[in-house]
């Protein structure tokens, strides 16, 4: 019904954070992302996921006439039962979708820091070694 | 069917980009955000629907199955379009940008 705009309100957030922690970053002098990947540019994958996926839901939604070009734009806003239903949806597919690519970005950033960080140790060993 | 066609997208697209320099440099990246963030918000929908009716979910009628299908050819056409779109605006090897400047010398 409009579960899509949970992920698109997130979307919408961490956009701000992420300008925001670029500029900070662009700011600050010293290399404290030495051994991790900027948080700028991870942010920036949770932006590409959440906006992308919301993108194409959105798509759906229109494809199944759910929303529609005139005020309200959801179709499901004109009646007040379905609207219930609606925020119902929003409230636990929508949350758990943003949950979900949430989760996914954590691990994937985890990820990516560990690989970066055992690349390092293991530069710095092949170094101490030669 | 979309989520199942939007997945495989998806995987398409992650070995497209890990296989190769050119395809990253053409941004496919665009294009991995836009499929794995639609695959996974629709992963929720599906265990929302299968929590709802059950295996009733794994037997879909035909008519359904393909105006699924056809949604999902949309969705990838149209994450095609945007990518192209965003592949243009950026032009990552000044190939629109020299084209344009040669057809205005050439006028």
């Amino acid at each position: 019904m409009a579960c899509f705009i949970v992920p698109a309100a997130e979307a919408a957030v961490t956009t701000i954070i992420q300008k925001a922690v670029k500029r900070s970053e662009a700011n600050s002098d010293h290399e404290s992302t030495d051994n991790k990947i900027r948080l700028s540019e991870k942010l920036k994958w949770l932006n590409g996921m959440l906006w992308g996926g919301s993108g194409l839901l959105a798509f759906e939604h229109l494809w199944h006439g759910e929303i529609s070009p005139f005020f309200p734009f959801l179709t499901a806003a004109n009646d007040p039962a379905e609207t219930v239903k609606m925020l119902h949806e929003m409230a636990t597919s929508g949350s758990a979708m943003a949950i979900l690519v949430t989760a996914v970005w954590g691990v994937l950033a985890v990820a990516a820091d560990k690989i970066i960080g055992s690349e390092k140790t293991e530069k710095s060993k092949a170094g101490a070694a030669a | 069917m979309t989520l199942l066609i939007t997945m495989i997208a998806a995987a398409v697209s992650t070995v497209k980009w890990y296989t190769s320099s050119k395809a990253r440099e053409l941004k496919i990246g665009v294009l991995l955000y836009m499929f794995w963030g639609a695959s996974l918000m629709w992963l929720v929908d599906g265990v929302v629907e299968y929590l709802e009716v059950g295996a009733e979910y794994f037997t879909p009628s035909a008519k359904d199955m393909l105006n699924d299908t056809f949604l999902g050819m949309a969705v990838i056409a149209l994450a095609l379009v945007v990518w192209i779109v965003y592949l243009l605006i950026k032009d990552p090897s000044d190939l629109l940008k020299e084209t344009l400047l040669n057809k205005k010398d050439r006028s």
